[in-house]
């Protein structure tokens, strides 16, 4: 049987994939690309301890399906924001996007 | 009812409408005079019934009709309020209820009632006088004419509230009550300057005295624990303040208490050296000087010290100090009174000598006398009084006539002939005139001012009754020039041409005053009068019996006689035959500078009292002390706090409260704000770098402490 640590070690180097693509790029719909990355490496981490610790118990998951449901939800909103800001301002770009700046 | 409840309620109406007068009629001239002439007819009816019932009672004098109340809690004991008439109180309580009533009444007529309102009238000035309908001049309605009856209404709650108490606090406060109406309505007219002049002269002169008779109650209070007269008249109670001797002038104490008590009468009876305010009053309206200045409250002052004799004799010193000056007042007065040409100035020195001539009186032991002449007194000197408004009201009436406001109708040289234009005024002021000079057998004057003679006669008092000859005298002299030149002759001014006579308001109470003025004096009739044998005078033997012993009835001496005959007919022959011919513009022919100018006491109590009061007041305590000294310390104090808050604020406030403490906390707060301003860049990558930083720094702080340590 594969090792627990391959699993952990996958989901590690996905979890920074996606918190790379979070922090350097740009384009906002990209941003969201990275953040689903995140939210799956938590999955794997989720499913694996739950493959290879008490399997009667299903806590691992159930987090797992409501990570997904609450992934999809993020992004159904995250998505909808970033459409009604291009409409208003014409550009995706995060940098751009200091609203929040006083 | 009984006499000493009806005793009790006498001084009440006049009080009441005082109040009801002030607070509801004031706006209804009718209804106020309406209802102060009724409750003085209230009381007079009272006093009337006290006074019926009072002859009639045998031992009046040993068992006087006296109730009394406790008032004000002392110590272990209370000062008592009560109500007593004795003889003497009954007597006098006669006269005030008449007088009163009388010039309550006169006081409608005088104040002009049923006459148009002024067509320049305001009030605190008299009035100016209107047009009627047929543009004719005609007097005008007093604007104050409820403030009039009102203050009258209260003066004379004070005159019945002093003569029917029993005790001497009760009596203060009458007293001062009268003082405050005296004030109150000599400068009635309060528009004029000279009226509240002499209003203020009035009430500051008149509380000199006022102040010593307060210290002598208060020496008497503490001597004898007890203000009532039954207490002090007790035998024991005299012979103790006769033996008690005192360091003043070698007094004892009762001649110490009589000659306190006695200052006070020389203030409210205008006696010598406080004589200066009573002429000056003269500036009120014309029945206040009849009631307050002549009739009543004046002779309030003898009352107390008649009411006080038993007291005030024990001590011989004091007996002789009472005589010196009520006899230097009578002759004094009476020569001022020759020299003016005021009307009414004329009778308020007049008053002021036939007081003295009672003061003088009781000075020798006259008891009955001085009593008798303040009865007979009261009623002709108020006769005069309300005689000379008659004819000033008269002369009034001609200067609206003539138009002509120059003329001073008090002025007697303006007058002449008012015998014709006015002859009940002329009757009734004849009868009155010819009581105050003493004329034989016929007036009530000549039998009060004849007993006095003849008691400071027997008495032995020669001194006394030379000088209080010499002053009956010229009491007659200037009552006869008044006369003369007032009705006799023919008219000087064209205003004397056209006087009036006064309507019935005033003229009445002339008529039944002048009753009084000739019948007064029969119930005083010696008992050996020419040697005949008389029935003992009535009024010597019933006031005599206030007295624990009855005063001797003065022997019948024809030199007396003589002397109060000759002075009398001589002065009225001698001012007729000087002043018979007084033509139209001619002044005076016996102009004396000295007395017409009053011997310049105003003068000199001006310089003497006056003028250092004011710089005493105005240079010393208000230049001097007040701004120098006092302001100086206070400014001195507000220097200082200045100073201490200057540097307070510069070092304090300004530098450390508010640069220190306040600006800078704001400059920290500030540079923390700057400094960490830039994390505060609004990218959203930047901000999950930084958490991406910290989250690694504490895992892997977490990380050292947890599990490598």
């Amino acid at each position: 049987m594969i090792p627990l640590s391959w699993f952990l070690i996958l989901s590690a180097a996905l979890f920074s994939i996606g918190l790379f693509g979070v922090l350097s790029r740009k384009n906002a719909v990209a941003i969201l690309l990275g953040i689903e990355l995140m939210l799956n490496a938590v999955n794997i981490n989720l499913v694996s301890f739950w493959r290879y610790g008490d399997v009667s118990q299903m806590a691992g998951q159930v987090f797992a399906i409501i990570v997904f449901a609450v992934a999809a939800s993020e992004v159904a909103v995250g998505l909808a924001l970033v459409i009604s800001v291009y409409r208003r301002r014409n550009t995706v770009i995060a940098d751009e996007l200091d609203l929040m700046k006083w | 009812m009984t006499t000493e409840t009806l005793i009790w309620l006498i001084p009440l109406p006049p009080v009441l409408a005082f109040f009801l007068i002030v607070l509801f009629t004031n706006r209804n001239k009718a209804l106020s005079h309406t209802v102060a002439v009724g409750a003085a007819f209230l009381s007079w009816l009272g006093a009337m019934i006290v006074f019926g019932n009072s002859i009639f009672k045998p031992d009046l004098g040993k068992a006087p009709f006296a109730s009394s109340l406790n008032w004000i809690p002392t110590a272990d004991t209370w000062l008592k309020i009560g109500v007593q008439v004795d003889p003497l109180s009954a007597v006098v309580l006669f006269f005030v209820a008449w007088t009163v009533l009388m010039i309550f009444l006169y006081s409608v007529g005088y104040h002009n009632y049923g006459q148009p309102a002024g067509d320049h009238d305001h009030p605190g000035l008299p009035p100016h006088g209107a047009t009627d309908e047929h543009g004719h001049a005609v007097p005008s309605i007093e604007p104050m004419y409820s403030r009039f009856f009102a203050f009258i209404s209260l003066f004379a709650f004070g005159m019945f509230t002093l003569v029917l108490s029993d005790n001497l606090l009760t009596l203060f406060a009458g007293w001062e009550i009268m003082g405050l109406c005296s004030y109150l309505l000599i400068g009635f007219w309060y528009g004029k300057e000279s009226a509240r002049n002499a209003a203020v002269k009035a009430f500051m002169t008149t509380r000199v005295g006022d102040v010593f008779m307060l210290l002598g109650i208060a020496f008497l209070y503490s001597a004898t624990g007890s203000l009532s007269y039954r207490d002090i008249f007790q035998p024991q109670v005299l012979h103790a303040l006769a033996s008690v001797p005192t360091p003043i002038f070698g007094l004892s104490a009762a001649g110490l208490i009589g000659l306190l008590l006695f200052i006070g009468t020389v203030g409210k009876s205008a006696q010598f050296p406080l004589h200066v305010w009573l002429p000056d009053a003269m500036e009120g309206p014309t029945p206040v000087s009849a009631m307050i200045h002549a009739a009543t409250m004046v002779s309030a002052g003898v009352y107390m010290v008649i009411r006080m004799f038993p007291l005030i004799s024990l001590d011989p010193k004091t007996m002789t100090i009472i005589a010196i000056i009520g006899t230097f007042t009578a002759i004094f007065a009476a020569t001022i009174a020759v020299a003016q040409n005021d009307i009414k100035r004329v009778l308020a020195y007049s008053t002021i000598s036939q007081l003295g001539f009672m003061i003088a009186a009781l000075g020798v032991g006259a008891y009955a006398a001085a009593a008798f002449h303040l009865v007979t007194h009261a009623f002709f000197k108020a006769l005069l009084f309300l005689g000379s408004g008659s004819v000033i009201h008269g002369m009034e009436h001609g200067v609206l006539h003539t138009g002509d406001h120059s003329v001073d109708p008090q002025n007697m040289f303006n007058m002449g002939g008012l015998r014709r234009k006015m002859p009940i005024t002329f009757w009734t002021f004849l009868i009155g005139g010819f009581a105050l000079s003493g004329f034989p057998l016929l007036t009530a004057g000549f039998w009060s001012k004849d007993e006095i003679l003849a008691d400071a006669f027997s008495n032995g008092h020669l001194i006394v009754f030379i000088t209080l000859a010499v002053a009956a005298f010229l009491t007659a002299f200037y009552t006869m020039r008044q006369i003369t030149l007032t009705f006799l002759g023919e008219p000087r001014t064209k205003e004397a041409e056209h006087a009036h006579e006064t309507s019935w308001t005033m003229t009445a109470p002339l008529v039944i005053l002048a009753g009084f003025a000739i019948s007064a004096g029969w119930v005083g009739i010696p008992q050996d009068f020419l040697g005949l044998h008389l029935n003992p005078s009535w009024f010597h033997e019933f006031v005599g019996s206030t007295l624990a012993a009855m005063p001797e009835a003065t022997p019948f001496s024809w030199v007396a006689f003589g002397t109060s005959l000759l002075v009398a007919l001589g002065g009225l022959f001698f001012g007729w035959l000087v002043y018979r011919n007084v033509a139209a513009p001619e002044q005076d022919k016996l102009q004396i500078p000295l007395l017409k100018n009053k011997y310049y006491f105003d003068e000199i109590y001006n310089f003497l009292l006056i003028k250092p009061s004011y710089w005493f007041a105005e240079t010393f305590v208000y230049q001097w002390v007040d701004k120098g000294l006092i302001d100086g310390i206070l400014h001195f104090f507000g220097k200082a706090a200045n100073v201490i808050g200057s540097v307070v604020r510069k070092y304090i406030d300004l530098w450390f409260i508010n640069q220190t403490v306040g600006d800078g906390t704001a400059h920290i707060t500030q540079w923390v704000g700057k400094n960490l301003r830039p994390i505060q860049s609004g990218r959203i990558q930047q901000y999950m770098l930084v958490s991406l930083i910290v989250l690694l720094a504490i895992a892997g702080l977490l990380y050292y402490l947890l599990v490598i340590v």
